[in-house]
């Protein structure tokens, strides 16, 4: 068992050593995760706010289905990107398995459904509160579910952050589609795996308080960001 | 540029509202034509917000007709102000503009004219939910304002203010009044509706009891209930 302020030395000794290899592995999981999180809500956040204002055969099922998607086991969303991804699957001409690019892809899947129903119940609960108002004010639905994403903006920050989480953390859909390449698509987490497997407790956990670093300063950004926002349209 | 066609008289014809199988209105049959303000009248629970909602077109009747002009009932060249006013998570000024079909410069300029006019020129720059009820309420007004409606609907939209702001509202739906546009208002408050009315609709228990120039109204009501509700007595 390592100790932690070993490992808490070995974090130290990483960040300001400044070591090149480090900063490419942080930099790669930053931009894997974050690439996930705006494909996940380029199509997450219209998809729930349709679901909030539409009422259509067959919406609660999907509505139960999305949210039992959260839950998704990430190695099980790794695995069927691999499959279509891979060199007789359907989407295998393209040659972007074990590239930072099936990394995103599959790191969307997993946080599509997460995205989507947050942003449902966000919507839906602000539809409650304006659906009248928005109606009395002419607005037609295509501008009501604009004013509904801009009105429920940082609500859906929050969202978003918990969509990052999720990929960030998430090691078995990375590790399957990405292949831990180092230097190619080795990210915080498939490092951290490594590193354990190697027996090299102390380095693990070293990344690991760094993984948990940069989370709480992409939070803290997030939050700073909102908080501004807040005062200016309260 | 008004239309030609008019939204006015507003026609309803045995309207009945039902909502989960309890009857809300039952055969209430009435023309608001233009004028002066109509209050709706009655005691809480009469009916009277669904009442304003149907003649919206926020809702339709279970059966019956409402006609606004030659058309059915519809939020078109109508607007509505409700009992706790629904701020839009920005600035005053930017509410106001919402409605305003306007290129930017000009929906800013319509809508910081009518923040003027309803006696909050200074404050539209401020994010509209940390304003007062009542300055809330006068926003709320300058957007339905805004949409340049023929009728204006208000549910009782000095319940939940204070005197101060109540005399504010009320100056401000007379000026709108003034201006042209009918004034459709329910309210349960008698000296509010004395000190508005043109002419009463009195709604109890879902029906339509009486509907009087206010003079008459409050002068001979013709009806027992309207009679027990002027002497304040509680209507069972």
């Amino acid at each position: 068992m390592p100790d932690v302020p070993h490992a808490g030395a070995i974090a130290l000794q990483l960040v300001i050593s400044g070591d090149p290899a480090l900063w490419r592995i942080v930099g790669l999981s930053l931009a894997v995760s974050l690439s996930a999180v705006f494909l996940a809500a380029f199509i997450g956040l219209p998809l729930g706010a349709a679901l909030a204002l539409g009422r259509f055969p067959g919406r609660d099922l999907i509505v139960v289905v999305l949210n039992a998607c959260m839950g998704l086991p990430p190695v099980v969303v790794g695995l069927a990107v691999y499959l279509l991804l891979s060199r007789a699957g359907p989407l295998g001409q393209f040659g972007i398995l074990f590239t930072p690019g099936a990394m995103v892809l599959a790191q969307a899947v997993l946080v599509l459904p997460i995205v989507a129903a947050l942003a449902r119940q966000v919507i839906e609960d602000l539809w409650s509160e304006y659906g009248e108002q928005l109606r009395s004010l002419g607005s037609g639905r295509a501008r009501s579910v604009v004013t509904l994403l801009w009105d429920g903006r940082f609500a859906l920050v929050t969202v978003l952050l918990a969509g990052f989480g999720r990929a960030v953390a998430e090691v078995g859909a990375v590790m399957i589609v990405g292949g831990n390449i180092d230097g190619v698509t080795r990210v915080m987490t498939t490092a951290i795996a490594l590193e354990t497997s190697k027996g090299d407790l102390p380095l693990a956990l070293g990344l690991g308080i760094v993984l948990i670093t940069v989370v709480v300063f992409v939070n803290a950004g997030a939050w700073g960001v909102r908080r501004l926002g807040e005062s200016f349209a309260g | 540029m008004r239309a030609p066609e008019t939204r006015l008289p507003l026609a309803l014809d045995c309207v009945r509202f039902a909502a989960g199988g309890v009857a809300i209105l039952h055969d209430v049959s009435c023309t608001l034509a233009a004028g002066p303000p109509a209050i709706v009248l009655g005691p809480n629970g009469a009916g009277k917000s669904v009442l304003l909602r149907l003649c919206h077109g926020l809702l339709a009747p279970t059966s019956g007709s409402i006609r606004a002009g030659n058309r059915a009932a519809s939020t078109e060249r109508t607007a509505m102000v409700f009992q706790r006013p629904v701020m839009l998570r920005r600035s005053a000024l930017a509410n106001v503009a919402y409605p305003l079909d306007l290129p930017r410069g000009a929906a800013k300029q319509k809508a910081s004219a009518l923040l003027g006019r309803v006696g909050l020129p200074h404050l539209g720059g401020r994010p509209s939910r940390r304003l007062s009820g009542g300055e809330q309420q006068r926003v709320a007004l300058a957007r339905a304002w805004a949409l340049d409606p023929e009728i204006l609907f208000l549910d009782e939209p000095t319940a939940s203010l204070d005197p101060a702001a109540t005399r504010a509202v009320e100056e401000i739906v007379r000026e709108i009044a003034a201006s042209g546009v009918k004034i459709v208002m329910a309210t349960h408050d008698l000296g509010q509706a004395r000190r508005l009315a043109g002419e009463v609709v009195f709604l109890h228990a879902g029906r339509l009891v009486e509907h009087a120039p206010s003079a008459q109204f409050f002068d001979r009501p013709q009806s027992s209930e309207a009679a027990k509700f002027l002497r304040g007595e509680l209507l069972a």
